[in-house]
């Protein structure tokens, strides 16, 4: 069923963080499958459409079913792109959608809901502190999904996060257009991430990553971020 | 003056913030209530096993009312009309201050005591009231703390969340004649208890909200925690009622779903206190004569679109305010409507027609969907924060962000375009990257960023070059 994968490694992980994309990579042809890599690809749209550019979102869209439409599933590690994929695509382009979206799933999903693999024979040295992003806890619905995934990494210590589940106060262009509200709430994560006692706080979305990354680095904090994708492929 | 006093110049909500935001004193009542209140509503709502299946019917009966509001309404009145109450029309908020303030002084009061009522908070009647020569008395506690304070509220259920008992002995002190009053909560409570008793017995008039009014019976429903509500809609010899049109639901017995959501939505509570239910007049019986205020001061033109409809499905629980990580920073004075939070930052907008200092709401949310987790008429706030963001670009489509937009947008449509901005990227940010971050910001949208946090710097290859590369290999 899962012949022809192809990687939607998202706009920002591409630019940003290729690390994240790589290790997607690795993930996937550890576990037997083979991934192509859509050269014509760019973003889905979550920018436009959730700053209000429904057109431009729209044609970002429409570009995405095209480029992905000859494959049998699109993978990403990206809850909130998966989210917009899933969630918003479909309405965008009126249904007329070739059912990509409903083939498209962010890497925890796929790995656990699709090839159903929890352990995906991982190695990793330290504490993490996992934090759930709002797109991918409400708007996709991952579940426990990454959890599973990371308490089957060998050597892997996991470590609660208080109050996980509030958001970190990204929001893409609300960190910009609310900065000093977004900055408040990131304190509140980056305290309870503190409080943790973790090494390392991991989360399925790059672009919220950033956002506590940004915060860590500008307070000196000796703890740093890293994706669930990183993890899996150690 | 505070943020919340009542002639603050109204500013966007970015403004707003950050005045909101150095008030420690506020943030940490406003935290504490909020977190107490979203525990007791987690414990309350996981012991109904049909909780799902409530928030469907609620969001199916309110679609259905307002689906045929128009044929709704019109029950109503005629149902109002029946039971011996009296129905009249407000388009705006400037009507419905000139009918309440004429009914009252047809009346010969010059006082009224009122109900607590975000409708009227709304159309801000105690001010036109008071031009009229009319003084209004807030009788549920923490309503009457703000108008003793001068201020708005901050919160739609607890409207005085933002002050602690400190600041309440030292308003009752001050404004009841009551030096020596102490900040014992029993004490507090009951100084406004004796102040009001007076009030109510003093009152030939009350003025009254209404959670739900049920079109086939003409029935008035409004549900309280104090029992003053109760003395307001039994005592005095005149009942007015003011209702937005969204109230109004097709049958009494759609009341068994809605008052099953709602205390346990609102304050973590099985059941309130006080449900009181009136059909029109009864001889001997309560307010002789009942007036019943319809408002529509822009919920018409919220009904008009779609999309934005379902915010008029809200039945004012404030569950959505209180697991709101926004508006527990802020409080609610930083939005300048008397509805705050998510409910407020897709509301105020509609209902003002996306303008003014309220068009800055939608944009003050992360889009963490918390809200919508909650919402028991299961309204999508989210996705009505995404179509308001759209109306209020496509009302000004200019500045930085619409132009930067626009150009990501179109580089973004080819690969040729998306990779030149890219390599554009990395070129721009060579000034100002070092050691791999960007630690100090140029002037413009980044410096915001930057104020707090910090940026990682793009890495000399991209995904798609390591790709590209491994390719060949």
């Amino acid at each position: 069923m899962t012949e022809r994968v192809a990687l939607f490694v998202t706009c920002l992980a591409d630019t940003l963080y290729p690390e994240v994309g790589k290790a997607t990579v690795t993930v996937l042809e550890r576990l037997g499958v083979e991934v192509a890599f859509p050269l014509e690809q760019t973003c889905c749209g979550q920018l436009h459409g959730n700053s209000g550019y429904p057109a431009e979102a729209a044609g970002l869209a429409r570009r995405f079913v095209e480029v992905f439409e000859p494959y049998d599933a699109v993978v990403t590690p990206s809850g909130s792109c998966a989210a917009q994929v899933r969630e918003h695509v479909p309405a965008l382009l009126g249904g007329d959608d070739h059912g990509v979206p409903a083939r498209t799933w962010e890497l925890s999903q796929f790995l656990t809901g699709v090839l159903g693999v929890d352990d995906v024979g991982s190695r990793y040295a330290g504490s993490v502190a996992y934090h759930p992003t709002c797109h991918s806890l409400r708007l996709l619905g991952v579940g426990d999904a990454p959890l599973r995934l990371l308490r089957g990494v060998r050597g892997l210590e996991l470590v609660d996060l208080p109050d996980a589940e509030e958001c970190c106060g990204f929001g893409g262009t609300f960190a910009v257009k609310n900065a000093d509200v977004s900055a408040a709430m990131l304190d509140e994560k980056l305290a309870a991430i503190a409080a943790s006692g973790a090494e390392a706080v991991c989360a399925c979305d790059s672009s919220c990553l950033m956002h506590i990354e940004g915060g860590l680095h500008r307070r000196g904090s000796a703890v740093r971020t890293v994706h669930l994708a990183e993890i899996l492929a150690s | 003056m505070s943020a919340g006093a009542r002639d603050a110049r109204p500013e966007s909500f970015p403004a707003a913030a950050p005045a909101a935001l150095a008030n420690a004193q506020v943030r940490a009542n406003i935290g504490h209530a909020t977190s107490t209140i979203r525990r007791k509503r987690a414990g309350v709502v996981a012991e109904v096993p049909d909780w799902e299946l409530l928030r469907d019917a609620a969001a199916a009966l309110k679609d259905e009312a307002l689906g045929r509001l128009d044929e709704v309404l019109v029950e109503l009145e005629a149902s109002v009309r029946a039971a011996g109450g009296e129905v009249h029309w407000a388009r705006d908020a400037a009507e419905a201050g000139e009918i309440v303030t004429g009914l009252v002084r047809a009346e010969g009061a010059t006082e009224v005591v009122k109900v607590k009522s975000l409708a009227t908070d709304e159309i801000l009647l105690n001010e036109a009231l008071e031009g009229a020569g009319i003084h209004p008395i807030e009788t549920d506690l923490a309503e009457l703390i703000i108008q003793l304070a001068g201020e708005r509220p901050s919160h739609l259920l607890v409207p005085a969340i933002h002050k602690n008992r400190v600041e309440i002995r030292d308003l009752f002190r001050a404004r009841l004649g009551l030096p020596e009053l102490s900040d014992d909560p029993a004490e507090l409570a009951e100084a406004a208890r004796l102040h009001l008793r007076e009030a109510f017995l003093r009152a030939r008039v009350a003025i009254s909200g209404a959670n739900f009014a049920a079109a086939d019976t003409g029935t008035i429903c409004v549900v309280e925690s104090e029992g003053n509500g109760r003395m307001c809609t039994t005592l005095p010899d005149t009942l007015i009622t003011v209702m937005g049109i969204e109230k109004a639901i097709p049958r009494f017995r759609d009341l068994e779903v809605f008052l099953q959501l709602l205390p346990r939505s609102s304050t973590g509570e099985r059941m309130n206190p006080y449900t009181s239910l009136w059909s029109g007049v009864r001889a001997g019986d309560g307010p002789q004569r009942f007036h019943l205020v319809l408002l529509d001061a822009g919920r018409t033109r919220v009904l008009a679109d779609p999309t934005g409809r379902p915010a008029l499905r809200c039945i004012r629980c404030s569950a959505c305010i209180n697991v709101c990580p926004v508006y527990r920073q802020t409080g609610g004075h930083a939005y300048h409507s008397p509805y705050a939070g998510p409910i407020g930052a897709i509301l105020a907008p509609q209902l003002a027609g996306e303008r003014g200092t309220v068009a800055s709401l939608p944009f003050a949310s992360s889009l963490c969907g918390a809200c919508y987790e909650v919402c028991p008429v299961k309204i999508d706030i989210p996705s009505i924060l995404v179509h308001e963001r759209g109306k209020a670009v496509a009302r000004e489509r200019k500045g930085m962000e619409g132009r930067s937009l626009h150009a990501l947008g179109r580089a973004f449509a080819t690969r040729e375009g998306y990779e030149r901005a890219q390599r554009l990227g990395r070129s721009l940010q060579r000034p100002v990257a070092r050691d791999g971050w960007i630690t100090h910001f140029p002037p413009g949208p980044l410096a915001a960023w930057g104020r707090a946090r910090d940026l990682p710097a793009l890495p000399a290859q991209t995904f798609r070059e390591w790709w590209e590369s491994r390719e060949r290999a």
